[in-house]
């Protein structure tokens, strides 16, 4: 999404000091804080409330264990799936010309306004038992990755689309009347300006496949060492009454967004640079 | 020149083909499959009890959870750009962080914090329930749902900059009629952005929902979790029936981003 671009690098205006602002700040982080960080709190408190041998104990069931790796394998194929397939689709949509391209354009975003069961629902029907391609992923790997890409989609497509409009051509131009043919073109000057935006793309990408949850549930058939991943253990655990065995790989979940954040913020610092 | 031809052709056919099989397909089958045994029981499926009601308690959520996201989204934004406070960098790392999270983990949260045990788990001795009710969901939807708007505003803010706010102070106006006169003006389009997002989230929101909500059906059921129960239950005409409905308010929330497009109202 366009949105993820946003960042705040510095302070534009200077009301601090003002009681309005005061008052504002002091609004905007309380409630920041009652939402988010006070839940978060009560997870990493409760994973750890009965020792860091219980967390580690729980964290290491060979059950989550599988689950872990199954999710991060996934969502790393996943994030390179969506550079290629992220970064051709921004490319055919602002430097092709074809009609329709304007809904091809409005599709990309479906994806974040589908519910997640419904997108589940609908891979199911038609990649499923009895649909009418005559596949039936349902209950497999590939069901999981399906769905996997179904709900990331937009994700390098609206970082790379901004990139790529604003490129100026002159630069391929220049390369192109010294004899460069376009794969050179691509690689040499295209290629490097769009880097930090695929990357970011694929950053968030990889986190949204790390946790997703309603899109895998109905497809996936949550068979344990098969196709469960964490998200889908995390719900199970609870349901089981295991609370501390599902805080213990919430956290690692958590852990694993954090960094994702982190990267991003580099990867924005990075962009930023380039653009100087 | 052929060649750049052949490959433009190549590229377009593949990422058309990619939506096509992955994205495009699917949503069109579903349509197909809700109304294949005629519109008349499709309706009755979505206008049936449980239906109905799961569809007012998504709505009531949502009616809840967006404007409040709305407010305070608009507040965050201004602190975060007009702002300079310690651990500003910090707040804008945890604005993101439901973004990047799994919704399980949020539910789980929510459930640790307000359950039996929990840090604030002593509401329910009073009589307030939170969990396996309306405000644990509600809290549920405002965490996943609050980046949006917060995403949305923060760079037309910085854009637009502080003179015209210093103007009109120096000539007398009060911060709120700074707000009201200048800056709303200039962020609305990014705000109504935001809105639509929120809102999508809103009436999307399955996981974290799913955790705190308990699904007793009649109560705490709202749309999303009603198509997983209705499929669960060997009921499909009704899944499809409901997913309709939300696929519906999908496409009108890609319109509506359409309309509202704030890149290209600023420049």
């Amino acid at each position: 999404m366009a949105s993820s671009a946003a960042v705040v690098e510095r302070p534009v205006g200077a009301v601090s000091g003002r009681a309005g602002g005061t008052l504002a700040r002091g609004v905007a982080t309380g409630y920041l804080s009652l939402v988010v960080l006070l839940p978060l709190a009560a997870l990493v408190w409760s994973s750890r409330s009965h020792g860091l041998d219980s967390f580690w104990h729980e964290a290491t069931r060979p059950e989550a264990v599988s689950a872990l790796k199954l999710t991060l394998g996934a969502a790393v194929i996943c994030a390179a799936i969506n550079a290629l397939a992220g970064t051709m689709i921004a490319w055919v949509l602002v430097r092709d010309r074809f009609p329709g391209k304007g809904a091809v354009d409005a599709v990309i975003d479906l994806p974040f306004a589908l519910p997640t069961i419904v997108a589940g629902l609908t891979l199911l029907t038609l990649y499923g038992p009895g649909g009418p391609v005559g596949v039936d992923v349902a209950f497999t790997r590939t069901g999981l990755m399906l769905a996997l890409l179904f709900v990331t989609l937009p994700f390098v497509v609206r970082a790379v689309q901004p990139v790529l409009l604003e490129l100026d051509r002159e630069m391929e131009e220049a390369a192109a009347s010294l004899g460069a043919g376009s794969f050179a073109i691509f690689r040499r000057i295209v290629f490097p300006n769009l880097l930090p935006a695929i990357l970011s793309g694929v950053a968030l990408a990889f986190a949204r496949a790390v946790g997703e949850f309603g899109a895998v549930v109905l497809i996936s058939g949550n068979l344990p060492f098969k196709t469960e991943v964490s998200s889908v253990y995390i719900f199970g655990q609870l349901q089981s009454d295991n609370a501390q065995g599902a805080a213990a790989v919430s956290v690692l979940l958590l852990g694993i967004s954090l960094g994702v954040l982190l990267l991003i913020g580099a990867f924005r610092r990075w962009r930023t640079r380039h653009d100087v | 020149m052929m060649s750049s031809r052949l490959s433009r052709y190549a590229l377009r056919l593949g990422a058309l083909g990619y939506l096509a099989v992955l994205l495009l397909t699917p949503v069109v089958l579903v349509f197909y499959r809700a109304f294949e045994h005629g519109f008349g029981h499709a309706w009755d499926a979505v206008t049936s009890h449980a239906a109905v009601h799961a569809l007012e308690l998504t709505l009531l959520i949502a009616a809840i959870a967006v404007p409040a996201n709305t407010i305070f989204g608009v507040v965050l934004a201004l602190a975060l750009v007009r702002g300079r406070f310690p651990g500003r960098g910090l707040v804008n790392a945890i604005v993101d962080l439901p973004l990047a999270l799994s919704p399980i983990v949020v539910g789980l949260s929510l459930f640790l914090l307000y359950g039996r045990g929990g840090w604030l788990g002593g509401f329910a001795g009073h009589g307030i329930k939170i969990l396996f009710a309306v405000p644990g969901m509600v809290l549920a939807t405002m965490f996943v749902s609050l980046p949006f708007v917060v995403r949305e505003v923060v760079p037309v803010l910085r854009e637009i900059g502080t003179e015209q706010e210093q103007a009109a102070e120096t000539l007398g106006a009060s911060p709120f009629q700074t707000f009201r006169r200048i800056t709303l003006p200039a962020i609305r389009w990014a705000v109504a952005y935001g809105v639509v997002l929120t809102t999508a989230r809103a009436i999307g929101e399955f996981g974290a929902v799913s955790v705190v909500s308990g699904r007793i059906e009649g109560r705490t059921e709202t749309l999303p979790l009603y198509v997983q129960a209705q499929f669960e239950s060997f009921d499909t005409p009704g899944a499809y029936a409901a997913s309709v409905v939300l696929a519906l308010i999908a496409v009108a929330t890609v319109v509506a981003l359409r309309v509202f497009h704030p890149r290209e109202e600023t420049s």
